[in-house]
Order: structure tokens, then sequence, then C-alpha cells
């Protein structure tokens, strides 16, 4: 039989995602431009140094230090680096200040850009379609939804990430952590926080 | 373009599910993919973030929607540097032994100013209302589609920053300035919240004074 008179074939079923990263990997790697586990390495460190306990460091912070807090307002970035907090995606930070008529909250509708090194990498309920299509539409349903209830009368400012700035939260300091160390009150900063979906709740830090 | 990407305010997603104690990567391809696109963007020099934003919003509506972050991620990285020649997509396949699935080629450029010339100063200042072009623009943009020919008011001027249309889809670098611009809920959406506003951060070509 005539190769011309075949039936055609469904294209066949993508690789495993696994191996497609690793084929990448492999031929960069024997092209000579990374090195053999240069890729790994950073992925490692990616997760040890880009983390929420940064943005909680700066938050806790800001609660015990007027002074810092005023400089955090006034420029993020400056403010974070003071406490050693700087990389990737993080090159033009803003703090969003909640008080007690106005709650913040972040998203990025058209991808996920975040402000790493505070946040650390995001989750994926904040890079999946729900998260970035409902919080711009409907915030107060929305966080209602994820456990935190605000009252119609507070306002609610959504950060959409669509440029250069990163955003993040910085949340109300709750009146029953008055005797608190700076080091146990960053213990009660989650990323959800940081985001704006959570409100600091009492863990018993 | 009005890609699958553009998400904000769509509706029909349903509920937002979270996973407690998530970790950065659920697999080690996933750690994979994101520093391999990290080295081409800071160590290969193989493209801008821009460019890297428009590969992963080509890929097919269907696709992009059921795709998980780490996915859009490898297939915008693999589509960039099969493009740039970098590697070939046949070498790739025999090296996953399988189909290595790419986005879909640049449809329709954006018409690029090509002056260099930028302004200093910035063109609007706090408090004052504009509107945002109604227009989508082809190819990669930072205009979301649901602010397209709103009104909204200036709260915060941002620094000069490379323009994405042109850093996407050009050499040409020129910096314009950005702003947080304010929007009523309520102007957005029928039934929007009275007491929610969004602030979308919006280059200046993007902006009309009204």
């Amino acid at each position: 039989m005539n190769a011309n008179e075949l039936p055609s074939v469904a294209p066949a079923e993508p690789a495993p995602l696994e191996q497609r990263a690793r084929a990448l990997r492999d031929a960069l790697v024997e092209r000579g431009l990374i090195e053999a586990g240069e890729a790994e390495a950073l992925a490692h460190s990616a997760v040890q140094e880009l983390s929420p306990l940064n943005g909680a460091r700066v938050v806790a912070r800001a609660w015990v230090d007027p002074d810092f807090r005023q400089r955090l307002l006034a420029n993020a970035t400056a403010a974070a680096k003071e406490l050693g907090i700087e990389g990737p995606e993080g090159r033009q930070m803003v703090a969003v200040e909640n008080t007690p008529t106005t709650h913040n909250v972040i998203v990025c509708t058209q991808c996920s850009c975040t402000a790493w090194p505070l946040l650390g990498l995001p989750p994926d309920w904040y890079k999946a379609p729900p998260y970035r299509a409902r919080v711009v539409r409907e915030a107060r349903a929305l966080l209602a939804e994820m456990g935190l209830e605000l009252p119609a009368a507070t306002n609610i400012r959504v950060w959409d990430t669509s440029g250069e700035t990163r955003y993040f939260v910085l949340p109300m300091r709750p009146e029953w952590t008055e005797h608190l160390t700076e080091e146990q009150l960053a213990r009660l900063v989650t990323r959800d926080a940081l985001i704006g979906v959570a409100r600091i709740q009492n863990s018993g830090a | 373009m009005n890609g699958p990407h553009d998400l904000g305010g769509k509706t029909g997603f349903g509920e937002v599910s979270r996973e407690a104690n998530e970790p950065a990567f659920h697999y080690p391809w996933e750690g994979l993919a994101w520093a391999l696109n990290m080295l081409a963007i800071n160590k290969l020099r193989a493209y801008k973030p821009d460019t890297y934003r428009h590969a992963v919003e080509r890929m097919k509506s269907s696709w992009y929607l059921k795709a998980r972050y780490y996915e859009r991620m490898l297939t915008g990285v693999t589509t960039l540097l099969v493009e740039k020649g970098t590697v070939s997509l046949e070498d790739l396949e025999r090296r996953a032994g399988g189909r290595v699935p790419m986005s879909d080629p640049v449809a329709q450029l954006p018409v690029l100013q090509t002056e260099h010339s930028e302004s200093p100063e910035a063109r609007f200042l706090p408090g004052e209302t504009v509107r945002v072009i109604a227009e989508a623009t082809p190819g990669h943009t930072r205009c979301p589609a649901y602010v397209r020919g709103k009104k909204g008011v200036i709260r915060l001027v941002y620094p000069l920053a490379y323009y994405p249309e042109l850093r996407a889809h050009s050499t040409i670098k020129r910096r314009e300035h950005s702003y947080a611009v304010e929007f009523a809920a309520a102007q957005l959406w029928s039934g929007g919240d009275p007491a929610q506003t969004v602030f979308v951060e919006l280059f200046e070509s993007y902006l009309e004074a009204r």
C-alpha cells in the first residue's frame, strides 16, 4: 500500500510535562548554554529565598516601629532592603495599608505577577482563572467565600498588578497582640493576609 | 489582543480552591520550568519578560484555560526558544519521547510607534479623570479588557518604565509613565459593589484626557 493512501492519524498525545521539561533542560545543557545542575540549583534557591516569611518580617517591623512603617508606605522597596529583602520581581514594591474603613486585596488578572521577595512564588489558586476573574468583579462575595467576611460599609480596594508595580497588603495589627514580640508577630502574618484574602488570626503564637 | 489570559471580570469559573500548606513547586519539573524561564531571560538573554508573557497568551484558549501555571510557563519558554532557533522542536520531541505542543505563532503585530522620544514629564496628575482607550491593540498589551473605554481617576504616578508593547515585539526601548488608576466597581460592572474600587496600573498610551 502506498503511504499516500493511508488514512490521516490524529496527533499523538503530548509527552508528559516532566519529560518535556527535562528535554528542554538537556538540550540547553548539551549546547553549553546552561550548566548541568544550574536550573535545579536555581529552583532550590527560589524555594529558600523567595518566601512569605520575608513579607511577615516586614509587616511585623512596621507594626512595632512607626518610623519604619512610614518608610515602608513611602517606599516599600527601600524599606524591605533595610531588612535585607530584595530580589526578582521586587524592583518596585508598594505596600497598601488596611485601615478600620478600607480593606485591600491584590491580584494579577492577566498573568500572575507577584512581589516574589515578600510573598514567595504565588500559590496555584492565585494563578488560576477563578480568583483572577472574580476578585475584580465581586471582591466582597469572593472574600466571604474564602472565609473573610467584611461589613458592607468597609471599602474594598482591589489592586490589579497590570504593570511594573508589585503590591502587598499591610494588614492591621489586632488589638490582642499588644504583648507580643516582633518575632511572635511575624509568625501571625500569613501569605493569604499579605494578599488580602485573610485576617490576622490568633494561632497561639 | 483579546487572549484567554485576560480574565478580569469573566464569569463562570466557579469557586477558588485552596490547598493547605501548598509547596512552591508540586513536582520537580515545575521548578525546572520556572528556572529555565529565569535562565532564558537573565542568562541567555533570549527574550524579555513581556515577550514571554505574550508567548503564554498565544496558547489556544481551550488549552490555556485548562493548563496549570507551570504548564503554561513551560509552553511559553519552549515556544520562544524553538522560535528563536536556540533549540529545535524535533530535538525536543526526540528527547521527550513524544509530542511537544507549542503556542500559536504571533497572529498580528501591533502598530508600533518607533520613535525613541520619551517625555520625562508625566502627562496626567493625581486626581485627574481619564478614559481608557476603547480598542484592544493586536499583540501583547497590559491594558486589561475590563477597563477599556471606562473612566477612572489617576491616584498614583509611577516612574518611567519600558512600554510593554514595544518590549514584547521589538528591540525598541521606549519608556513612559504608568499610573495607578482607580475605577469604581459600579462603573465597571452592572450591579457593582458601591463600596468597591479597582486600581489598575496603566501606561500613558492607554489613557486619554477627559
